[in-house]
């Protein structure tokens, strides 16, 4: 698949001296679906608003469908269709005279039957002469994706698409970026939500303190991920792992109480039915067992905190 | 140039304006009347005449003017402000647009809002008075150029903004009184010589005194000059939006 997006080196000083970006570089395939992944103030939005024109990045480099964002940003920026975290729309707009309002400012002729279609698939399409502040929250974000979408773009940032919204609405949602997909648009979405990312996306970055900490398929994520850990708790605590039970590098919780046993939970053979039958012959006594499995979340975590 | 940009920037706004437009309408309708009523027949049939013209026509050119410079202050600079206020901007500078065709949209539209009210309160004043205008021509393009002009500096002021007071700000404390004692409701030879020499400092005195011209054909400065000061007004705005432009200035961080 050809590049979309390539970032590279891209730094971000605002102008109060806080570096926002400290030189970020990832490429973006063309179709794909990516999720950036990271807690408040890691830099998501910048780095999102510096690729759309909206920042002006300090250094480093964009481009864009091969173009450059500084040199030729009327390319770049009609290919590209945002929709922001923040909810911002004129409370006293009418819904479609609002979205044909961005596909006229995106230089594109006018075209009720698109707008129709992009309205109606987003449910929108009864409430169209609707005034904005007559609209709950959640057909306010559907309003900003309608407005992203106006232009036929080739790219679309979704920045923490899913706040605020119902399970419903993002199924909608999840429906109109599969769509997107199928027809091509490479889709960049920003989320808190390790499910979500790990629901619809192709590819997982994070990133933390304006630094990109891991770029992953997912599949090759969620294969990581496919480590368990067999909790057993014993009647009686003991002070180490009876050698007899060596073999299997299990590990000793702090209070000797239970043992811990890591183990994939793809593979054939998990090793759980021999271990078990070699604990009760080495004599321990077990009271409870739980399995528990490293998610996304913990590997996420895990990211965050080695790097601070 | 993305016109269809351009476009859809001047309708946008427009329909702004047509949407309250009984508001448009009304109030600078309204207001020219009170003005009438209070100056022209109150006061001003204490006055016989200013320069040879009665002085409820007198008083005509500089209401025109002094409805359109505040109008179109007012209107440009709320128009690109509201935007930054309410956050919408993020679409505009993320658009294949560049800053001239957003001025252009911007300032096109508050120089026609304000257009269509001068060309409103001109018609009501004909109920009122009996006014011939010596050179059409030169009214609309006086008319055109002060529109156009003060659009561009509320566009500059609704980019320098922070917020609602610092918007208000300047067309309160410059504007309204340099408007006021541009010669709106007087003859500058009315004045006592020294005051007339320091009226002579604002310039909105030469753009009043044009536009007059343009009905009387008599004017308290040269046309000469008040077309100069007009055209450089003009220009000084356009250049400091072409720096905010070049700088970035306030606009995107
Ligand atoms: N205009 C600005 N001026 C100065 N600092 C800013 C500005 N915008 C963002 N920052 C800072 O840059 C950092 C990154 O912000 P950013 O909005 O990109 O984070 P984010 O990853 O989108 O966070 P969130 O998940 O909360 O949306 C934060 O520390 C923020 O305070
Ligand atoms: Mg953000």
């Amino acid at each position: 698949m050809s590049v979309m997006i390539k970032v590279d080196n891209l730094k971000k000083i605002y102008g109060s001296g806080f570096e926002a970006l400290k030189g970020v570089s990832i490429e973006i395939k063309k179709g794909e679906i990516i999720a950036l992944l990271g807690p408040n103030g890691a830099g998501k939005t910048t780095l999102i608003s510096t690729i759309c024109g909206i920042t002006v990045p300090s250094s480093g480099s964009v481009l864009v469908g091969g173009y450059d964002i500084a040199k030729d940003y009327r390319h770049t920026r009609e290919m590209i269709g945002l929709v922001p975290q923040e909810i911002a729309l004129e409370p006293f707009e009418a819904v479609i005279s609002t979205v044909r309002f961005s596909r006229g400012l995106f230089g594109k002729p006018r075209n009720d039957a698109y707008i129709e279609k992009i309205l109606r698939q987003l449910s929108l399409w009864d409430k169209k002469d609707a005034k904005i502040r007559e609209l709950s929250g959640g057909m306010k974000r559907r309003v900003l994706i309608a407005k992203a979408l106006s232009h036929e773009p080739q790219v679309l940032f979704l920045d923490e698409p899913t706040a605020g919204v119902d399970v419903e609405l993002r199924k909608d949602m999840w429906d109109v970026v599969s769509d997107l997909k199928a027809s091509g648009v490479t889709i960049i979405l920003t989320t808190h939500y390790i499910e979500e990312a790990e629901e619809i996306a192709d590819r997982i970055g994070v990133i933390n303190h304006g630094e990109i900490l891991l770029v992953q398929e997912k599949e090759t994520l969620m294969q990581q991920l496919g480590q368990k850990q067999l909790r057993i708790d014993l009647s009686e605590p003991v002070h180490s792992v009876p050698d007899a039970l060596a073999q299997y590098g299990l590990d000793l919780a702090p209070d000797g109480a239970s043992l811990l046993y890591t183990y994939d939970a793809t593979g054939e053979r998990t090793g759980i039915t021999t271990l078990l039958a070699d604990l009760q012959s080495a004599g321990l006594v077990m009271t409870d067992i739980q399995t528990q499995q490293s998610s996304l979340e913990d590997i996420f975590v895990g990211l965050v905190k080695e790097k601070q | 140039m993305n016109i269809s940009a351009i476009k859809s920037i001047y309708v946008y706004e427009m329909a702004r304006f047509f949407r309250t437009l009984a508001q448009s309408f009304l109030s600078p309708v309204l207001s020219t009347c009170l003005y009438f009523v209070v100056f022209g027949t109150a006061i001003g049939s204490r006055i016989d005449t200013v320069d040879g013209v009665s002085y409820g026509a007198f008083i005509v050119p500089g209401l025109i003017m002094l409805s359109v410079m505040t109008q179109s202050t007012s209107n440009a600079s709320f128009g690109i402000y509201f935007p930054k206020f309410i956050g919408t901007i993020y679409e505009l500078l993320s658009a294949p647009v560049n800053f001239l065709e957003i001025v252009i949209g911007y300032v096109g539209a508050a120089a026609t809002k304000s257009m269509f009210i001068g060309l409103v309160i001109l018609a009501t004043s004909f109920f009122f008075v009996d006014i011939t205008i010596q050179h059409p021509f030169a009214m609309i393009a006086f008319l055109t150029l002060t529109c156009l002009s003060f659009s561009l500096l509320g566009f500059i002021i609704g980019i320098w903004a922070g917020n609602f007071e610092q918007l208000q700000l300047i067309p309160l404390l410059v504007i309204t009184p340099l408007v006021f004692l541009g010669g709106s409701f007087y003859s500058i030879s009315m004045l006592p010589p020294i005051w007339q020499t320091i009226t002579l400092f604002n310039p909105v005195v030469y753009l009043i005194s044009g536009f007059r011209w343009s009905f009387f054909g008599e004017a308290d400065v040269d046309v000469t000059i008040s077309l100069i000061a007009i055209g450089g007004f003009t220009l000084l705005c356009m250049a400091v939006i072409w720096w905010i432009f070049k700088t970035g200035y306030k606009i995107r961080s």
